[in-house]
Formats: C-alpha cells, structure tokens, sequence
C-alpha cells in the first residue's frame, strides 16, 4: 500500500520521573488504528522503560510496564534496543523483559520482537524513517 | 451520575463509566447494562470476562481490532468478527463492553 | 551543619549529580530519589563518581520505592549507597540543618 509510511518513535527517558513514557506509549497505542510501518528505538534512558519486575505501586503510579508485552497484538513487533546504552548502564538485554508477537504469516508462530542493535543500525533506523517521533 | 446496586452506591463519570476500577462485580456490570437497557447473556459475560482478564494482564482495554482478533482466537471465528460483537453490544464492542467489565474506555477510542 | 543533598534527575542524562558531587562538603549527605535512582547501579558509566564522594566521606541514600517502581532490585545498587524509604527520607530531612534540591 503506497499509503504506508514509516514511523521512528524515539525513546531516551526513564520511566515514572517524567511522562514521557507512558505518553510515547500512548501515541504508539492510539496511532497503531492507522496500521502504519512503526519501529521503535529505545536507548539511552529509555532502557529503563522496559526493565522486568516493575512495580511503581509504592510511588503511587500505574504498572504501564505491563501494557508493553501487548504491542504484539497491535501488530507492533519492530522494537529495537541500543546495545551500548545498556552497556553504559550495568544492564544486559536480560534485565529486560521479553516482547513478542504472533507472526501471521508463519502460521502464528510466536517470535521476539526485541533486537539489540548498534550505533551504526541505529542511525540506519533513523534513515528508514518518514515520521521521527521523539520522547 | 451515581449507580446504585443492592443499597450500594457507586460512582461514575459523565458518560456512566465506574469511577473506580476496584468496584466492578458481576451485579454491578449487569446494573450498568440495566442502565442503557440491555440485559447480559452469557454471550456478553464472555466478552466482559475477557476484557477484565485482558486489562489485568496488561493494564489497557484493548482497542477493536484487537479485541476482535483475540476474541476469535479464545472463542472461535463465528465470534471473531465485528458483526457478532456489534450485534451483543450495538452501541460498540470496545465501548459499551468496557464500560459493562468497569474498565476505562479503550486508548484511542473516539 | 550537614546539608542535605537532593537529586531527582539521572545523572546519564544530566550532569545534576556531577555538579552536586562537586559543591558538597564531606560530612553531606546525597539522596537520590525519582529518575536519580538509575545512577546508583553498579558497572555505569558513573559508578566512578559514587565510588569517589563516598570515599571523601559523603553518604549516599536511594529511595528503595523508587527503585521497585523501575524493577531495579536492592542487589544492583552500589554497595557505597543506603537504601531509605520514604519515611528515612524524612528523617534525613530532620537530621540535617538544610536541603538542597538539585532540580
């Protein structure tokens, strides 16, 4: 469909101490009804969006962690993950949590939609863009 | 607008949504329906029981695409269509049945 | 006449707690609170900073909330940091002549 663009959203805040977050995963939730090509770059801080076991009920705020894992079921299944960022903060790709979807055309298998990339795919995603949304 | 079920009063917002979350109960959701006039079958309660599960899995009402995809996954493909799901719930499968399982109305729902 | 510190800001994002670090006296105390929380793990890019203000003898506090809310577990903070809760956030409060908020 030549009406398909591609849409970056950028995420480089850690969750809870601003709302960036949870709005960037508002906007992503609301804009997947325009069944758009959407990629999504976590790094820096933004890492911190999707480490697992979260639990902000002593700080008075909503588990919007848990909505993540539902990205898969809104045909959301391109998130990409900076290696270095995690380096630079003692984190592996293990300390977050996993992200999948069901492929359609693969008789519903269930695959990853998390990849770990460098600077240099980064910037390559950046390119892939249309729309860069930025939170 | 309050609601009031068994000599309990519970609140609600504007468009008779429950305010809190934590007051839904199976009485309630039916005092809800009563409310617009409809009457739950067991076709609506699977629909219902689903979106609660849904949001406590992952803390959203799932928009219609989704809902109707899942729902014919876990109930079959004559109830995975908007067809069924409009003619249980008329005025919008996401909306009304939200509003029934006392969940906020789904993100992105104009 | 200790002052209290406080940070609310990563330091991977901005230099609050490096400017903090760099004004305060050794008997202060320094908390770190909201998005602070992440510059306390261990293996960073600013481990070195902690490492050094404790060694001049600031003491060093994250809000143990705070850090559950970003599922970072007690066993990823620097061994140089005490956690708090809210509560220990108040009493440090009490306990010093000041605070200062690095905002």
């Amino acid at each position: 469909m030549s009406n398909t663009k591609t849409f970056v959203y950028i995420n480089r805040k850690a969750p809870y101490g601003t709302v960036y977050a949870l709005e960037s995963l508002e906007v992503v939730l609301i804009g997947a009804a325009f069944e758009q090509n959407v990629k999504l770059i976590f790094m820096d801080d933004g890492v911190f969006q999707l480490t697992r076991g979260q639990d902000p009920e002593g700080i008075g705020m909503k588990n919007f962690s848990k909505t993540y894992a539902a990205l898969g079921d809104y045909d959301i299944n391109q998130i990409y993950i900076d290696q270095q960022s995690l380096d630079d903060r003692g984190l592996t790709i293990d300390d977050l949590q996993a992200l999948v979807y069901e492929d359609e055309d693969d008789d519903w298998n269930e695959k990853s939609s998390i990849h770990l990339v460098n600077r240099e795919q980064l910037s390559d995603i950046i390119e892939s863009a249309d729309v860069l949304l930025n939170f | 607008m309050p609601l009031d079920v068994n000599g309990t009063t519970y609140e609600t917002d504007e468009e008779g949504y429950l305010a809190n979350l934590s007051d839904w109960a199976p009485d309630v959701a039916t005092a809800l329906a009563g409310s617009d006039g409809a009457e739950l079958e067991d076709g609506h309660w699977e629909v219902i029981n689903f979106l609660r599960e849904y949001y406590e899995e992952y803390q959203i009402a799932p928009a219609v695409r989704v809902l109707t995809k899942a729902i014919g996954k876990r109930l079959g493909k004559d109830k995975g269509n908007s067809k069924y799901l409009y003619e249980l719930f008329p005025y919008g499968p996401a909306k009304q049945a939200c509003k029934y399982a006392g969940l906020p109305k789904p993100t992105g729902c104009v | 006449m200790p002052t209290l510190h406080t940070v609310n800001k990563s330091a991977f994002e901005r230099n609050s707690l490096e400017s903090c670090l760099s004004v305060c006296k050794t008997d202060a105390s320094v908390l770190l609170f909201e998005d602070a929380v992440v510059s306390g793990l261990q293996n960073t890019t600013v481990s070195n900073q902690i490492t050094q203000a404790a060694g001049s003898g600031i003491k060093l506090y994250a809000l143990s909330e705070d850090l559950k809310a970003r599922g970072l577990s007690e066993e990823r903070v620097m061994p140089e940091i005490t956690l708090v809760d809210y509560p220990g956030f108040v009493k440090l409060t009490v306990e010093n002549d000041r605070v200062q908020n690095w905002l």
